[in-house]
């Protein structure tokens, strides 16, 4: 049992802003101070400190193949030794971090819950063999939908009820959470060499479009009511112009609403929104993206914050991989899987003086500034973008214009004509920073017992030395990008983890999963299942996926 | 039974067993003797003598405690539950992990390092390529049922039999492998190299000036550049023959710039046949634990990477290492002489299941179940591809997990007390 006293509470979730109270932990849950005795109580003292709920990932590359290619291909990454062996694992990594860094370094900045946002389903167990290796944090992971001839099918077919009881077949499988859809129907043209570029246009073989595989995909979705909306990951991503075909994707959910949470979730909007018609006259798309989507209820976004330095970019969009590997002649992997998708690798290093880079940077904190706190993730869809261990500074960019005037002076003068985040007043408050990192990624996961702090909650907390009455984070951004990288405490489900930014003790979180199985006729999509496998599968159909039992620390969500 | 086979990299998971009529379906000859009960090691064993599991761990365990710089190598042969113990135990002991690979595809992993790898799984072979090209590498005889399965006769989505797709053999020797391709191209040993460079100023419509290359006709390379070119999905497969003859890296960086280049025209990947049914997670498991594949030194607390100085022959050639853990392998029978001397002089402990040169000269023996008959667990195919390897039977031996699982924590005991 926990007793965090006087701490300064902010939780978005439960309109609590900067309240001094005490938040009392029982058997790894947020509990009412009734149920606990306080005489058997361990009591943090958090006087003057501002407590808030364990940051929520909802979106990075944190396990299975693609990383760990990445890894393998960037030794040089794991040159920077960040703990030696000792009671705890070694932790190694520069961005590219190794499974226990990944978990030390999310509690080392106070994040409690990580998901793995893009997953090959047929190379699933290898995820969550990731996964199982990263201590400390909740996790989930999110396998990819939208290049998988299955969705091609019964799209074609204009089927609904067989693409449901294939997604719930296929999540089940894959002990995934979600449906993740990366470049719909351009995977599969980067087969032929090709990939879409917009909307309209068909992919190869399967006479679907874009938008059918984005419509359908996401009814069915909604039909399922599943946890969490479609994952998207926009066609014509990194290319100059793109921010329409965004714009344009995001008006296919109008209508369509959901009480609980969006129905849309576009990720890493940095990449899909540039204006523009080369990357001579690239610029930022970011204010018009910003306006639709706060003018629809029913979309939200991540950022994919661009961080300078060094980063990896590894997608399930194969052939915008094989582009930026051409434009960079940089090393690239490349993996076709089945007929499922594919993905691609290719190390980046983000230099401010570079336009391009620069303009994706402040691509990103525009996104971040201009859409309202309730509908923009605090992410760098890592590694892409960066390390998430750059979130504190993220936070207190978007927290203080005296600081991004300060950072303006050292990047490419090319981002005061192409953007307009030099002329942007907004200043977040801690109120806006803790929402975008903990109770809305919660809440656009449908985690309800994640990212906040009533009664019910998992015990995940972050306890930090900043005195919300006190500080003045547009003045003290510094302050603000130190404290938020060293909690004083980072309490997961009930256990002390990390202590004043050290990790403390290692523990083990759980994997959670969505069975929605009962709502569909699984019967439906057998045959088809059996003629795929046999036809085009080199595994058999009896031998895909994982049983629960060999996950570490599983948790069925069922959906009824 | 249905089964799983555990012995080459092709992983082939539609494959059935009768552990009691010792009959199987589906195996080719390979896999179905590595399922035939054959000699097992009777029982652990210390200096010779028979013990108890507990027993010869414990001994172990004290071995690896007391050495300065032990080597723990092998892995290839067991699933990725017992490598990840390994990499842990390694870890504690402050050892040096290294794998089969260290000796066969690593030069390929060097390769990655330099140039990435454009690559794809085995379905994407066995559904799109109209054009498959196996490069010092000879399925027939290392990895029997590839070119049923996957890569010859193999049907798919856009290939609807052996006649749409087009299969070249290139390698020193008319192998047997060559016998069912479309077209055998023998080259002069050691000239991979330079021929992959002509094929690259070829397939960019640059002339060669020699007539001829590796013993290879101008002409004929010029035919091969063409229908690179012009492949709707092509695919290279390599194997020993090129990543072990001169050039070693070197020769697939080229072969991956040649790919790179290809897909400026078509779609091409390329990718290594390799060899042990779990030679892939023995370096996955490690890259997602340490942060990379082989050649692993933890003398310092944290982990260090060069081929150079820690992969197992060059410990053992330099009498770098003073003990050595051997999973799964057979290192005395495959090493080089000079470097066997040294695990002479060393105590070495080996887990396996079958007796072989190794057990000879080990101080412990530890006999494990076989994985996929008697033990369970994660393996990665050739392609990365996870497949769960069965438990057909109960047996009284430890699995490999098992042993290492209870090794690590013994050893954590003993440098904690
Ligand atoms: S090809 Fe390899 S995996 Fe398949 S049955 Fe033969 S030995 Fe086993
Ligand atoms: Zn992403």
């Amino acid at each position: 049992m926990l007793w965090i006293k006087n701490g300064i509470v902010i939780d978005p979730k439960n309109k609590v802003d900067g309240e001094k109270m005490d938040v009392f932990i029982k058997d790894g849950k947020i509990v009412d101070e009734s149920e606990v005795n306080k005489e058997e109580c361990k009591v943090i003292d958090a006087n003057n400190k501002l407590v808030v709920a364990g940051g929520v990932e909802m979106h990075a590359h944190i396990a299975g193949s693609k990383i760990n290619v990445g890894r393998t291909m960037r030794p040089e990454e794991m040159r920077i030794v960040r703990h030696t062996a000792n009671k705890l694992r070694v932790s190694l990594g520069r961005v590219l971090l190794t499974s226990p860094a990944i978990g030390y370094e999310y509690a080392k900045i106070g994040y409690t819950t990580a998901v793995e946002a893009a997953s090959p389903p047929i190379g699933s167990p290898h995820t969550h063999e990731e996964l199982d290796a990263i201590p400390i944090v909740d996790k989930a992971m999110l396998p990819v939908f939208g290049n998988w001839h299955f969705v091609f099918k019964y799209v074609a077919e204009k089927d609904r009820e067989k693409l449901k009881a294939f997604i719930a077949w296929a999540i089940e499988r894959t002990k995934g959470y979600g449906v993740k859809v990366v470049n719909p129907g351009g995977v599969e043209a980067w087969m032929y060499g090709g990939n879409v570029k917009n909307l309209e246009d068909e992919v190869p073989n399967w006479g679907v479009t874009p938008k059918e595989i984005i419509t359908e995909l996401v009814k069915s979705n909604e039909e399922l009511d599943l946890p969490h909306s479609v994952h998207l990951h926009c066609n014509n991503l990194g290319n100059p112009g793109n921010y329409q075909t965004t714009i344009e994707t995001m008006k296919l959910v109008s209508g369509l609403a959901n009480k609980k949470r969006q129905t849309l979730h576009v990720t890493h909007v940095q990449f899909n929104a540039y204006a523009g018609s080369s990357w001579r006259d690239v610029a930022s798309g970011a204010e018009e993206i910003a306006k639709v989507v706060n003018s629809m209820d029913n979309v939200t976004i991540d950022m994919g914050q661009a961080i300078f330095g060094h980063a990896t970019a590894m997608t399930g969009d194969a052939p915008f991989q094989f582009t930026l590997h051409k434009l960079t002649g940089s090393r690239w992997v490349n993996k076709d899987s089945e007929i499922e998708g594919g993905a691609g690798i290719v190390p980046i290093v983000y230099l401010p003086k570079n336009p391009v880079h620069a303009l994706q940077w402040a691509i990103g904190l525009e996104l971040g500034l201009l859409v309202d706190s309730d509908k923009v993730v605090l992410t760098t869809d890592y590694p892409n973008g960066g390390p998430f261990t750059e979130y504190p500074y993220v936070m207190a960019m978007l927290m203080s214009r005296k600081m991004r005037e300060k950072e303006l002076e050292r990047v490419s003068p090319y981002v005061q004509k192409a953007t307009s985040l030099p002329a942007i007043e907004v200043e977040k408050t801690l109120y806006d920073v803790i929402q975008m990192t903990r109770s809305l990624p919660a809440r656009v996961m449908g985690m309800e017992n994640k990212g906040h702090l009533g009664i019910g909650a998992d015990a995940d907390v972050a306890i930090y030395s900043i005195n919300p009455d006190d500080v003045d984070p547009a003045a003290q951004y510094e302050l603000i990008n130190s404290e938020f990288r060293k909690p004083v405490y980072t309490i997961k489900g009930g256990e002390i983890v990390v202590k004043d930014g050290a990790v403390v003790a290692e523990s083990w979180g759980r994997t959670f999963w969505v069975d929605a199985r009962k709502k569909v006729s699984l019967e439906s999509i057998d045959e088809d299942l059996n003629s795929f496998f046999s036809s085009y599968y080199t595994i058999q159909r009896k031998n895909y996926g994982i049983q629960e039992e060999w996950l570490r620390n599983p948790v069925r969500v069922e959906v009824n | 039974m249905d089964a799983v086979c555990t012995f080459c990299g092709n992983v082939c998971d539609d494959v059935e067993f009768d552990v009691n009529t010792q009959k199987g379906k589906r195996f080719c000859a390979l896999g179905l003797a590595k399922f035939r009960e054959k000699e097992r090691i009777k029982s652990p064993m210390i200096d010779g003598k028979e013990a108890s599991y507990e027993e010869a761990i414990e001994k172990a365990a004290d071995i690896l405690v007391s050495s300065k710089k032990p080597l723990l190598y092998g892995w290839a042969s067991t699933v990725n539950e017992a490598i990840r113990y390994g990499v842990l135990l390694t870890e504690k002991v402050r050892g040096v992990y290294d794998q089969c690979a260290s000796v066969c595809h690593a030069p390929g992993t060097l390769a990655v390092i330099e140039e990435g790898i454009p690559g794809g799984s085995l379905g994407a072979i066995k559904n799109r390529a109209d054009v498959v090209i196996f490069w010092g590498s000879n399925p027939l005889e290392a990895h029997p049922r590839h070119p049923t399965r996957y890569s010859v006769m193999a049907k798919g989505f856009l290939i609807n039999d052996r006649k749409d797709r087009k299969v070249i053999v290139v390698d020193v020797r008319k192998t047997k492998s060559a016998k069912m391709a479309d077209k055998f191209i023998q080259i002069k040993p050691g000239y991979d190299y330079a021929i992959i460079s002509a094929l690259r100023a070829l397939v960019k419509g640059e002339d060669i000036e020699a007539n001829e290359v590796g013993g290879v006709p101008k002409e004929e390379l010029a035919e091969l550049a063409d229908m690179m070119k012009n492949a709707k999905y092509g695919v290279i497969l390599y194997g020993l023959g090129v990543t072990q003859s001169r050039g070693r890296d070197r020769n697939i960086e080229n072969a991956v710039k040649l790919i790179q280049l290809l897909n400026r025209y078509a779609r091409w990947i390329i990718w290594p046949m390799r060899g042990h049914y779990n030679v892939v997670g023995a370096g996955e498991v490690p890259a997602w634990e340490v942060g990379y594949q082989y050649a692993i030194d933890f003398s310092r607390g944290y982990p260090r990477f060069s081929p150079a100085e820690f992969s197992a022959v060059e410990m053992l050639l330099r009498r770098d290492c003073d003990a050595m853990l051997v999973v799964s392998s057979d290192p005395a029978a495959h090493f080089p002489r000079r470097a066997v001397e040294h695990m002479k002089n060393i105590p070495v402990i080996q887990i396996d299941p079958f007796p072989n040169m190794t057990t000879l000269l080990s101080n412990v023996v530890i006999p494990s179940a076989v994985a996929g008959i008697e033990a369970e667990g994660w393996a990665y195919r050739m392609d990365g591809i996870p497949l769960r390897v069965k438990k057909l039977v109960d047996s009284p031996y430890w699995s490999d997990e098992k042993i290492l699982k209870e090794m690590l924590r013994i050893v954590e005991e003993k440098l904690e007390g």
